[in-house]
């Protein structure tokens, strides 16, 4: 049986990890590859760098981070952050990278998702949308929740699935940095509209948010950084947890 | 010495990868003469079935492939490619394993890409599965699959209907999901395929 998957996202900056809550107030929480390799030795499924202030130039402080952690790291991992281009992409592909995850670069510019599933087929290409609710709907915000779009989130994602996602990872910012849990209606409601996996992300303060987030939302996956990075969460108790509540898992 | 089949079908990067952490060598198979200088390959291969078989034809392997009697590993797009026919592009693949590759969309409800870790089933023992438990979890991402087969079938996986998740037949043994991403299993199953001495389990 296909499991759920655990996936814990690393944020780098500098070819460091950091965390920010609600996206500020950033702390060093240690070496990516090396915090890479506990979570695979932790049983973690997969995991999320987020390359929160790629530029030009510091691509190949990226590079190398890729390049270390598909040398080290068993299991498969996404990047994400300043992937604007095709050729940003395949740079991270050839370093060994297994998906790649566009945010505001796709809303900006659709078509990169169609030119990323051409060129490397649709299992590399993750979109990420950070949402929030506003009056009663949702809508996709752009450049890590600063700047609101008249997108509607239910919307957009079945765009990016049109046009060959691969995957859709959803950030809810109304939740994200809460630790209340992850944001299982909209979670549910997007994953019934999907064809294609759905990561969910934002929320997540104990077992029990994975748990509910599997049973109510049926998402493949969920994700999370602080409650891992912290230790708040051990990966082996909550796939202990997870299994007992009879949730298909890797163990 | 394993040789990975360079036909330019994706990057193979993170197979190295997994190569050099099993401690296993491995060099290039970058033209006809490099057959020679290996006792084992890897057919890697990412994305596009159709794609992939235009690139081999191109690359001139084809034949050299086919008649090997050295033990050959194809890896998730790799292992379509020993198949007859893809629906992939519509295509006439090797023919290696009287198999086609199914689309999985229409043909089940669950959601397409299979992406993620699944339990595999051994149906024949095989070799590259020495120390494997049953029912262990490997990492897959396919839209594509291998039809079930009591002949050819070493393993099977469960998703909306029994696919092959691993085949073989003489020489010749693949895998649809991804050893160099499936954890310490998935890297014995490399270390495995280094080691396996074909013929000598028939004695």
């Amino acid at each position: 049986m296909l499991a759920k998957r655990i996936i814990p996202c690393l944020d780098v900056k500098d070819g460091r990890t950091v965390k920010g809550v609600n996206f500020v107030d950033l702390r060093d929480a240690g070496d990516p590859v090396e915090l890479a390799w506990q979570y695979s030795r932790q049983g973690a499924d997969e995991l999320v760098f987020l390359d929160i202030a790629a530029t030009q130039e510091n691509r190949k402080t990226t590079l190398d981070l890729v390049k270390a952690v598909a040398q080290q790291i068993n299991i498969p991992f996404t990047i994400g952050g300043g992937i604007n281009a095709v050729k940003d992409a395949e740079l991270l592909l050839n370093a060994g990278a297994d998906k790649v995850s566009i945010n505001s670069a796709a809303v900006r510019n659709p078509e990169l998702i169609d030119e990323l599933a051409k060129a490397f087929g649709k299992q590399f290409v993750v979109v990420a949308v950070d949402t929030r609710a506003s009056d009663g709907q949702n809508f996709v915000y752009l450049s890590g929740g600063n700047i609101k779009t008249t997108i509607e989130t239910e919307n957009w994602v079945l765009e990016a699935q049109e046009r060959g996602a691969g995957e859709i990872l959803l950030t809810s910012m109304d939740y994200d940095g809460t630790k209340a849990g992850f944001d299982n209606v909209l979670l549910k409601k997007i994953n019934d509209s999907l064809q294609i996996p759905l990561i969910a992300s934002g929320g997540a303060g104990k077992q029990q948010d994975f748990v509910d987030v599997f049973q109510q939302a049926n998402v493949d996956a969920a994700l999370a950084a602080s409650v891992f990075h912290y230790g708040e969460i051990l990966i082996p108790e909550l796939k202990e947890t997870l299994q007992r509540e009879g949730i298909a898992i890797r163990s | 010495m394993i040789g990975i089949i360079n036909y330019g079908a994706g990057n193979i990067f993170s197979l190295t990868a997994a190569l050099k952490r099993v401690g296993v060598a491995y060099g290039l198979v970058n033209e006809l003469s490099d057959f020679e200088l290996y006792d084992r390959f890897i057919i890697p291969g990412v994305g596009h079935a159709g794609t992939a078989i235009q690139r081999l034809h191109n690359s001139g392997f084809v034949d050299k492939i086919k008649q090997t009697k050295k033990p050959v590993l194809g890896i998730c797009v790799g292992m379509q490619l020993l198949s007859i026919y893809s629906e992939e592009g519509d295509v006439d693949l090797l023919g290696l394993m009287p198999l086609k590759t199914l689309h999985f969309e229409k043909r089940i409800k669950e959601k397409v890409p299979h992406m993620g870790w699944n339990t595999v089933c051994i149906k024949n023992s095989h070799p590259i599965f020495k120390d494997v438990p049953d029912k262990s979890y490997f990492y897959f991402v396919h839209s594509y699959f291998l039809e079930q087969s009591d002949l050819y079938t070493v393993a099977s996986c469960q998703y909306g209907l029994e696919f092959s998740a691993a085949i073989g037949k003489d020489n010749f043994v693949a895998v649809q999901f991804h050893p160099e991403k499936s954890g310490v299993l998935g890297e014995s199953l490399l270390h495995n395929f280094a080691h396996w001495q074909y013929g000598e389990e028939l004695v």
